[in-house]
């Protein structure tokens, strides 16, 4: 139950660039107006980056993972978002049990 | 309360996983308990832990978090214009919180009625709480979850941005959106070592936004 220093280091440096992403987006609204297609390409940013960060794991990673990705992209069409993760936790838990 | 019960309980399993994985990095209870604490961001979390060294490089962990949490620039950005019920300092305060999942339902809610400080408290705070407690309760118990490979329970992370990106869908420029994004995050993976391939995809993904917004615009002038 001891806390490294160097840890606690790393932990604060994280938290300190967290804080500011999360904080410099309202300061940079003071200074920028979203008109038009200005606005259009700050939408697309929320899945442009979700891609980015599970891209690897649904196409680089292993044939059970990609399945399970496809598998839990359908699925959230239609059920809601703890079924749709359930169900790609299972399957991929299933298909690495087969050894795929 | 409604909005906010899937959440925890989507959240819950991860943060048990992510508990029980700091500690095969050799971080104590209390040291993932104070990560998930101050941090609150999953994604940079478990990309420290796959970068983590002993003793740990704060330049490392701190730049591959600024790499994968740069997208909270514009998450706040976005959310910041729907706050008009927030006062100043509310405002600043409540967008610590601007996890992922809780920007995405708060953008959705915004959408349906005006979004309140006590709204976004009741968002925020529950879902703060779960991350923290079951981060402590996976680092704790981690020896006795099993293999968390095994039982597929490392998925729940990129099965829950995977919902995510399908509830972003605005049509066939999403999909321009998400092609970009994918193909250049998959290749950069690939060629370059570390994290970049998540500033990478989101770049691509923007400029292809950008690029088929720009053609529509010649195409009605």
């Amino acid at each position: 139950m001891t806390v490294d220093f160097s840890t606690l280091v790393a932990i604060i440096a994280m938290a300190a660039v967290t804080v500011l992403t999360r904080l410099s987006g309202l300061v940079l609204m003071w200074h920028v107006s979203l008109e038009g297609s200005r606005r259009k390409a700050i939408e697309s940013i929320p899945p442009a980056v979700l891609m980015a960060v599970v891209a690897p794991t649904a196409f680089a990673t292993g044939i059970a993972e990609t399945i399970a990705c496809a598998l839990t992209a359908i699925a959230a069409l239609r059920l809601p978002m703890l079924f749709s993760v359930a169900l790609g936790v299972f399957c991929v838990a299933l298909l690495r049990a087969a050894g795929i | 309360m409604r909005a906010i019960s899937p959440l925890i309980a989507a959240v819950i399993p991860i943060g048990l996983v992510f508990g029980a994985v700091a500690v095969t990095k050799g971080l104590s209870p209390v040291e993932t308990a104070l990560m998930s604490a101050l941090v609150f961001a999953g994604g940079s979390q478990f990309v420290a832990m796959d970068i983590w060294t002993h003793p740990a490089s704060w330049t490392s962990v701190g730049f591959a978090a600024l790499l994968v949490n740069i997208r909270h620039v514009l998450m706040s950005a976005s959310l910041g214009t729907k706050m008009q019920a927030f006062g100043g300092r509310r405002r600043y305060f409540a967008c610590l919180f601007l996890a992922d999942e809780i920007w995405a339902m708060a953008e959705f809610r915004a959408g349906l009625a005006r979004l309140t400080p006590a709204w976004f408290a009741g968002l925020a705070a529950p879902f703060y709480l779960a991350w923290v407690l079951s981060g402590l309760a996976g680092a704790t118990l981690g020896a006795f979850l099993g293999d968390p490979v095994a039982l597929g329970l490392d998925f729940a992370f990129p099965a829950v941005f995977i919902v995510l990106v399908m509830g972003f869908w605005k049509g066939p420029e999403t999909g321009a959106v998400l092609i970009a994004s994918g193909a250049a995050a998959v290749a950069t993976q690939h060629f370059v070592p570390g994290v970049w391939y998540v500033a990478a995809g989101a770049v691509a993904g923007l400029l292809a936004a950008v690029a088929s917004g720009s053609r529509r615009v010649e195409v009605t002038q």
